[in-house]
């Protein structure tokens, strides 16, 4: 486990790297879009449209900031030295002048035109699948949480939805955001967004549900399939599985137990591994073997009761898909931490992630 | 349209539009030059006012969509007949409009408006047969192709794999499927319902609805807009003795009390609150407040939800922030509750940013929701498991006989009557009129356990 120091970053640092590290003439090339060129079809108004807002040390909180250029950024972080610096959308007119054409609240000519396609995947939202940490805590044992969620997702934004532009960064502390820049994404209405997020919603529930991964039908639709196959099967069977210890102690396979419909079949697996601790063959992971065992007995082809069909899969889902912060897709006028800052809670930076896979 | 006063009984209507037998949908696109009696202007309104109530009360039963189609049909018999067969479609189309200048006022009466009409018009487009159903997409000019023979052959697996993925048979050679960008239908990807690939969804037949309903949706949103602009601009002056009465009165009469000013049974202070929670709030906000003294924390949806009930139920601004305070301080400090809980609250008060004044949520919106990893709002009857439920209720104090009652009406999707029941089991009297708003629950309940107030000076 990592541990949480107290962050050794304290304002000096932070000024330091403003003052030599931190990259503003690429961050506002990246949301310039190109409008910060000089050929005729540029839009000059483009970039002094888009929020920002900062928030300083203690904890004064600055929105509708907007800058014509990289070089008015740069000055007002420079001067300002905002622990957290944050990205909001483009709006239809400078946010700085949002006042001046706010009239009674129909009239919206204040409104978001453009914004990236977000999303916001956070450790702490699978806290009853993983048993190392809770929390803020991240170690290498619950990460591969994260490389499965980007996986599935930048899958499924690339091959289902034709988008190209897609950037995954680390959120500094316990997750990771997507900034998905085409075009055509940056456009897209709130309730287009809400129909990406609830196309990639699997998991429905909370402590107060109890089935809260529900596969019905004969099939799985292609994309969940796709996910199944592809990335969560191995991963849950050759990593998950054994570096969580899902099935070692009466505690955590209760917990799978749970998962299944039939009492029947789950008395018969409870009955064998409550005998097998004796047994003392070290060969082969205890988890392996359980799971096997599960997995024989479900997809057997004796049991064609509806709720057993699937409930492999369920259970894989439940421990593996990616769980995603809806609220934060589906508005456009979400405010999402910028690239390149640092959290203010670790001390540690929002960077890029590679995604070369396969 | 020109409206007549009721003196000239002339014989209106003159039907130069579609030909009144065809069994066809208006699509509302302009106001049609008719002229329409004043009486009429109010009652062919009213008509359609039940139909789209009773759309509503449908959709916050969860009613499935066949039986949402069923009721359509009746709704729609009983209500919007006339005596006159050529004047049925112009009944349609007026009361339509007006009810346009009635709904565009504001942002919550057009959300409505925009709903049910919508509602209204994908199901009656499902009840078309096919010819019609064409007809009317050729109407709205969308430019969709059909999936050649041979694209179909290539991913005739995977549309194979959606169909059954929802219970229904693998499409046949002969199917048609449509090529549609995917923002054109935003309900059919957020359900799975279609396969997607580079950015194109394929859209089966029957799906085609979905299609049409969003295009409906959309050119009616706009037109709402515009609408209010005249309306705003010219109408409402102009018309100040005759329509602007009815129009106003019109829309009041229909969407029941908001709960955004607190009654006379609902001056709760904050020593009270222990005890009327106990005694009066509905199961949701129980279960919020409940889980707020044991974590003193809740998450953002559930904040929003009992906070704005609080305010409903007539708690004031000062004695919020102390209740929150208190509870939010034990786990995350004084200064931090300040510094991130207190301006939402504010917020919620329309004392900050743009200033609006919040209104709690009904039930509607309350079972709409999605609560997700650690969230506690939302309606329990219909996202708690039945072990859970059963617990809750029995906290509560629900005998066994009732909670079968109870339990049954949720497994038929009927939250709002399981709720219903939980409140009549509870306080050992009926009621008649359904919970529909937590807030109503509150009221209702305190009526019952305290004798009336009277009114302060």
């Amino acid at each position: 486990m990592i541990p949480q120091q107290e962050p050794d970053f304290n304002l000096n640092h932070l000024k330091l790297y403003y003052g030599k590290l931190f990259p503003f003439a690429d961050l506002v090339r990246w949301v310039s879009y190109g409008n910060d060129g000089k050929h005729p079809g540029c839009d000059q108004s483009y970039i002094g449209r888009r929020e920002f807002s900062f928030t300083l040390e203690n904890d004064i909180y600055l929105r509708f900031q907007s800058f014509h250029n990289a070089l008015e950024l740069e000055n007002s972080i420079k001067e300002k030295t905002p622990v957290k610096i944050d990205i909001g959308p483009v709006y239809t007119v400078d946010p700085a002048k949002r006042n001046a054409y706010a009239q009674s609240g129909d009239n919206n000519v204040f409104a978001p035109v453009e914004r990236e396609l977000i999303f916001d995947i956070d450790m702490s939202d699978y806290d009853d699948v993983r048993y190392c940490c809770s929390g803020a805590d991240v170690c290498l044992v619950c990460w591969p949480l994260m490389t499965i969620a980007i996986k599935v997702i930048d899958t499924a934004l690339r091959d289902d939805f034709g988008f190209k532009h897609i950037l995954w960064v680390y959120s500094g502390r316990r997750g990771v955001h997507c900034w998905v820049c085409d075009g055509k994404a940056r456009r897209l209405t709130n309730e287009q967004r809400g129909a990406i997020a609830d196309y990639f919603r699997v998991y429905k529930g909370n402590e107060n549900s109890h089935k809260k991964v529900s596969l019905m039908g004969a099939a799985l639709h292609p994309f969940l399939a796709t996910s199944y196959t592809n990335v969560l099967k191995n991963y849950f069977e050759k990593n998950l599985l054994t570096g969580q210890n899902l099935l070692a102690t009466e505690e955590r396979y209760e917990k799978i137990l749970d998962m299944i419909p039939d009492e029947s079949i789950a008395s018969e697996l409870r009955g064998r591994w409550q005998d097998s601790r004796r047994s003392s063959s070290a060969k082969e992971d205890i988890n392996v073997v359980r799971w096997e065992q599960c997995k024989q007995l479900l997809q057997s082809g004796k049991h064609k009761a509806q709720g057993l069909r699937r409930c492999i899969e369920e259970i894989v889902f439940c421990f593996t898909y990616p769980r995603l912060d809806m609220e934060v897709s589906k508005h456009m006028n979400h405010l999402l931490k910028a690239p390149f800052c640092v959290h203010p809670k670790t001390g540690q930076f929002v960077i890029c992630l590679c995604t070369i896979f396969y | 349209m020109e409206i007549v006063r009721p003196q000239n009984r002339r014989n209106l209507l003159s039907s130069s539009n579609e030909a009144v037998s065809a069994p066809t949908i208006p699509l509302y696109r302009s106001a049609p030059p008719l002229e329409v009696r004043l009486e009429d202007f109010e009652s062919f309104a009213i008509d359609r006012l039940r139909v789209l109530k009773g759309i509503s009360d449908g959709m916050s039963r969860g009613k499935k969509a066949e039986e949402m189609e069923n009721l359509v049909k009746d709704l729609w018999k009983v209500n919007m007949r006339h005596q006159e067969a050529t004047q049925v479609l112009n009944k349609d189309i007026i009361s339509h409009f007006v009810l346009r200048l009635v709904y565009c006022r504001t942002e919550d009466l057009r959300k409505w408006f925009l709903s049910m009409e919508s509602a209204l018009f994908r199901y009656r487009f499902r009840l078309l047969n096919a010819e019609a159903q064409r007809t009317v997409m050729e109407e709205f000019d969308l430019p969709y192709r059909a999936v050649s023979n041979v694209e179909f052959e290539s991913i005739k697996e995977k549309l194979g794999q959606v169909a059954r993925s929802m219970g229904q048979p693998s499409p046949t050679a002969d199917a048609i499927f449509y090529k549609v960008p995917f923002e054109e239908v935003p309900e059919l990807v957020a359900g799975r319902r279609v396969f997607i690939n580079q950015g194109y969804a394929y859209v089966a037949m029957n799906q085609i609805v979905s299609l049409v309903a969003t295009q409906f949706r959309s050119q009616l949103s706009k037109a709402l807009i515009l609408t209010n602009r005249k309306w705003t601009s010219s109408i409402r002056e102009q018309e100040k003795h005759r329509l602007t009465p009815i129009v106003e009165a019109l829309s009041s009469s229909y969407l029941g009390p908001d709960y955004s000013q607190s009654r006379e049974y609902a001056d709760i202070s904050l020593k009270d609150i222990d005890q009327v929670a106990k005694s009066s709030f509905p199961l949701c906000m129980r279960h919020l407040f409940d889980k707020l003294k044991e974590d003193h924390h809740l998450k953002h949806g559930g904040r929003m939800q009992l906070g704005l009930f609080l305010k409903g139920v007539g708690l004031n601004l000062d004695d919020a922030l102390a209740f929150w305070r208190s509870e939010f301080s034990k786990k995350v400090g004084l200064e931090k509750f300040e510094k991130q809980y207190a301006y939402n609250i504010r917020h919620n008060y329309g004392k900050e940013g743009k200033r609006t004044d919040y209104t709690p949520y009904s039930c509607q919106k309350i079972i709409s929701s999605t609560p997700g990893a650690g969230d506690h709002h939302g309606c329990p009857y219909r996202h708690f498991s039945e072990e859970n439920l059963r617990a809750a209720l029995s906290g509560m104090g629900v005998n066994s006989q009732a909670m079968e009652d109870v339990m049954d009406k949720v497994r038929n999707r009927h939250y709002q009557l399981a709720c219903t029941l939980t409140f009549e089991a509870l306080h050992g009297m009926p009621c008649d009129a359904g919970i529909n708003h937590p807030n109503q629950y509150f009221s209702d309940s305190q009526k019952i356990l305290k004798p009336k107030k009277d009114s302060s000076a």
